[in-house]
């Protein structure tokens, strides 16, 4: 999936090669010898993440094991002036971990120890470059997992979940990282270690800890997180369901939100999204669906039992042909498989795609995907859809073949309209793969100028020089400076004794 | 400030209020024990923004308040010019039931943004005590009820903000929709931020939806070890309490402990008594299951304007820690306590007698620190405050930062100075 889309615009003072070689030399004092990279074939490794329609070769790139050797190699950018980007695992999907070409890569590769599993406190803290999974199969077999189950799961780390607030399909029931952190250890950008959270579930002062997280790494490196673990349902229950259009579907998920039920999870995949799939992994969804349901609950058994039934009678009520319940793991693992392998498999159909991410009103579902399709048959661009249906999260794919001559440039037309109708019905630009560098351009029309600024203040607040993976998510650089305005009362000098105020 | 700037800012705060809508203030609008200056009542955000920006040009301290039921919490300010009032504010501007999201004015009411949910079976998951406070008011003191254990708290309710700087400009973050990543998350920063940061003057809220049935089990344990037992039973347990919340009106007596269960009509009233026969059989104390809740269930401990209120915060398995602390505390310093609060989160209220001398009572909260992770002073008499560092030690490294975030939200510090941790 390449296509000639240039990387973000905003480049901060570029560093001496001098300055380099001496940062470089410190890095080697401060870590291993194989922890600091800048053989040129190696650096190119870190090229990109997910989104590799970007590519920026990094000047540096460290593998710190632990939080004082992250702390040293901050303090040494901030000494030098050195841009730096952090980076889990590279799955992101919106080039959040793009490098910086005359900065440092932070690697977290190498902390991947799981620290403390606390269940009497149902939490565990974990090192930042932890898989995800590797949270819920440490407490598993004792009853609790990790809830933030983002489809990278398997790869991506807890420090990127951090940063871009990652959801993942049952966020619907569960929240977002931002609801699953307790506390942070944090080096800021000054390279202080800071605490944010302590060992209550609360603490005095602003809520910096929800600040910090979906920040995209602009904010500082995470060093520790201590998440929340939660207890395994009683009871999980899973059905796919096959409508003749999306309508209908929508209409299902409508109802069935109506009814007061919360699901876990409810996904949706169009017809094209379908045939992908069953290309891609023979899932066997219902024959000639054009759209199908996944539509999980879990909880008490008593409830579940309850609600389950009535979910499926609200899809038969809006024209589901066929429902199949999952009557044990394995078949739910089935009924997943097409939905999860949705992304990878639209390969099967097309050379390129692009993977959009946008967020509407789930009321505004219907007349959203009329929208798409039009927008589809009139420059013959083909879209599959795939979305967390829920919460009205869409995951539009974009097909081309970037051999094509001007193929990849009408997709990404397709693709920004897309955007465009999400911020038009009221909803976001991004529900989960965030900002990064790829939708800089898009933040000025689902913001005010003023909203950014704001935005920024708290970015001035930990970051004053803009060294902490610059040119992400704000399309202009705050200057941050002295910030204009008089001091009251008393100066602190005098307060301290060292001058007299006239 | 000279006459003549005075009244150029009363002339100028009365053009941004409107002509009926800035008063002089009488001693019932103090903050804190503060005599302010004016009262300026807003409709919106416009006019709110107006007020600011007149208060920026005069250099005035400005206090925003909602229906004022918290006027005595956190520390008193180093100055109020104005209180600026948004209690006007008070329209639900948007209900998007299909969408669970409701959208509502800054001053609007608690219990007109329930009435307005409930229409459509829904909620607002915050059934915090005081129903006359405000949508603004109860994000900017982050204040919660029982709920608080499966719902979240308001950080986790609140979607979308628009917020006027201290320099009067009109801002929002978040949005209309659930799921969100777009940006910085400021709504986190504003809530519990006492107005220090910027003026609340519309939230979005996501809603949930409005269980068929409550259904409450209670046990009276005669100990703190055998509350722990009860309330880590509870936590574990897999019919997913909505809330657990204790109750101890004397330091040395019994403790109640109460778990809230919610559901299908059908069901819920079955798994409660499975769960009420758990803990029972775990705790040998009889469990009793009620379709309403216990009296004390989700009001202070403390007289919310003329008490003493703490708030202690523990890792929830030190809870019978902190109980044990509270009565050797209250004890050893003399002061009476009554212990309430969310059990299963681990953070509790407790009350102390409203004419507590105020060295007792800094000298009950520093035995009390001890035995908590943190002890913060909710209200009480400007003599209290003063007697005692209300936070509690904060992290130094956050503790910058946050003074970092003020000073570039509100750089003239004008804006309820003094009222936050740390003198912010």
């Amino acid at each position: 999936m390449e296509s000639t889309r240039s990387g973000p615009a905003a480049t901060p003072p570029a560093a001496e090669p001098a300055a380099l070689d001496g940062l470089i030399r410190q890095f080697r004092q401060a870590l291993p010898t194989d922890a600091v990279i800048t053989d040129p074939q190696r650096l190119r490794t870190y090229e990109c993440d997910g989104l590799a329609s970007y590519k920026v070769v990094p000047a540096v790139v460290v593998l710190p094991e632990n939080t004082e050797q992250v702390q040293a190699v901050v303090r040494a950018c901030t000494e030098r002036d050195v841009p730096f980007v952090a980076r889990g695992s590279g799955t992101g999907l919106s080039g959040g971990a793009l490098p910086h070409a005359d900065g440092v890569l932070v690697v977290t590769s190498k902390m991947r120890r799981i620290l403390e599993t606390d269940l009497a406190n149902e939490r565990a803290v974990v090192e930042p470059g932890v898989i995800n999974l590797d949270v819920t199969k440490e407490v598993s077999a004792r009853g609790y997992y990790f809830a933030p189950d983002p489809s990278s799961q398997q790869v991506c780390s807890v420090g990127g979940n951090v940063a871009e607030n990652s959801g993942g399909a049952h966020c619907l029931k569960y929240g977002f990282t931002t609801n699953h952190v307790l506390g942070m250890e944090v080096v800021s950008p000054d390279g202080e270690i800071v605490q944010l959270g302590g060992d209550a579930r609360e603490a005095p002062g602003y809520d910096l800890l929800g600040a910090f997280i979906g920040s995209e790494g602009t904010l500082g490196v995470v060093t520790k997180i201590t998440v929340r673990l939660m207890r395994s349902p009683e009871a999980v229950q899973t059905l796919l369901a096959g409508f003749a259009t999306t309508d209908e579907a929508g209409a299902a998920v409508s109802a069935i939100i109506a009814d007061g039920v919360t699901p876990a999870a409810i996904e949706m995949m169009d017809a094209l999204s379908i045939e992908a799939a069953e290309q891609a992994v023979a899932c066997g969804y219902p024959e000639g669906a054009g759209a199908v349901l996944v539509v999980e609950l879990e909880g008490p058994a008593a409830e579940v039992e309850h609600t389950f039934a009535e979910v499926q009678q609200h899809c038969r009520e809006h024209g589901a042909f066929e429902v199949r319940v999952a009557a044990d793991a394995d078949e739910r693992a089935t009924i997943w498989k097409g939905r999860k392998s949705a992304f990878a498999a639209v390969g099967r159909i097309s050379p390129d795609y692009i993977v959009q991410d946008g967020v509407i009103p789930r009321t505004a579902l219907g007349e959203v995907l009329g929208r798409i399709a039009d927008l589809s048959a009139e420059s013959g661009v083909r879209v599959a859809n795939v979305f967390h249906a829920g919460d009205g999260n869409l995951h539009p794919l974009v097909l081309f073949d970037g051999s094509q001559p001007g193929a990849a440039e009408r997709a990404e037309e397709v693709s920004g309209a897309i955007l465009d109708l999400c911020i038009e019905h009221g909803g976001s630009i991004t529900g989960e793969h965030g900002v990064g560098a790829d939708k800089v351009k898009y933040m000025g029309r689902m913001f005010t100028p003023e909203d950014l600024d704001t935005m920024q203040r708290v970015r001035c607040a930990f970051d004053p020089d803009g060294r902490c993976n610059p040119g992400k998510v704000f399309p202009t650089p705050r200057l941050c400076g002295e910030v204009p305005g008089r001091r009251r009362g008393v100066h602190p000098l005098t307060e301290a004794g060292l001058a007299d105020q006239f | 400030m000279s006459t003549g700037t005075t009244n150029t800012a009363r002339d100028d705060l009365a053009a941004a209020t409107g002509p009926d809508h800035l008063r002089e203030a009488t001693d019932r609008d103090a903050v804190g024990g503060v005599q302010p200056r004016w009262v300026a009542e807003v409709d919106g955000t416009e006019r709110a923004a107006a007020v600011l920006r007149a208060a920026a040009a005069n250099d005035l301290t400005v206090v925003p308040r909602g229906a004022g039921t918290k006027t005595t919490w956190a520390g008193p300010p180093h100055s109020a010019d104005v209180v600026l009032d948004l209690s006007r504010a008070n329209a639900v501007l948007e209900h998007a039931a299909g969408d669970l999201v409701l959208r509502a004015q800054a001053g609007t009411p608690l219990s007109e943004i329930q009435r307005v949910a409930r229409t459509a079976g829904q909620q607002l998951a915050i059934d915090q005590p005081l129903l006359a406070a405000t949508a603004g008011g109860v994000i900017a003191t982050n204040t919660s009820g029982p709920g608080r254990h499966l719902f979240g708290g308001i950080r986790d309710l609140l979607i979308g903000i628009t917020v006027v700087r201290a320099d009067g400009t009109p801002t929002t973050s978040g949005g209309k929709v659930v799921k969100n990543v777009a940006g910085y998350d400021l709504g986190k920063l504003y809530t519990g931020s006492y107005g220090t940061l910027g003026v609340i003057t519309e939230a979005t809220f996501r809603l949930h939806p409005l269980a068929e049935d409550h259904r409450w089990i209670t046990l009276t344990a005669p100990d703190a070890a055998t509350a722990d037992h009860a309330v880590t039973t509870l936590r574990a347990s897999q019919q997913v309490p909505t809330a657990i919340e204790l109750d101890q009106p004397s330091p040395d007596g019994p403790i109640a402990v109460s778990a809230q269960l919610e559901g299908r009509a059908t069901v819920t009233e079955n798994r409660t008594r499975q769960l009420a026969d758990l803990l029972a059989q775990r705790t040998g104390v009889p469990a009793e299951t009620t379709g309403t809740a216990p009296d004390w269930w989700g009001h202070y401990p403390f007289d919310p304007v003329e008490g003493i209120g703490l708030r202690l915060g523990a890792a929830p398995a030190q809870l019978s820690t902190m109980l044990e602390g509270a009565r050797h505390a209250s004890r050893s310093t003399g002061v009476p306590l009554a212990l309430r609060g969310a059990a299963g989160w681990g953070v509790l209220h407790a009350a102390a007698p409203a004419d507590t001398d105020p060295a007792a009572a800094a000298e009950l909260v520093a035995a009390l620190r001890g035995r908590a992770d943190y002890v913060a002073l909710v209200c009480g008499p400007q003599q209290v405050h003063a007697a005692l560092d209300p936070s509690g030690a904060v992290d130094s490294g956050a503790l910058t930062l946050m003074r970092r975030v003020k000073d570039q939200f509100d750089p003239d510090h004008r804006l309820a100075p003094g009222r936050f941790v740390g003198g912010i």
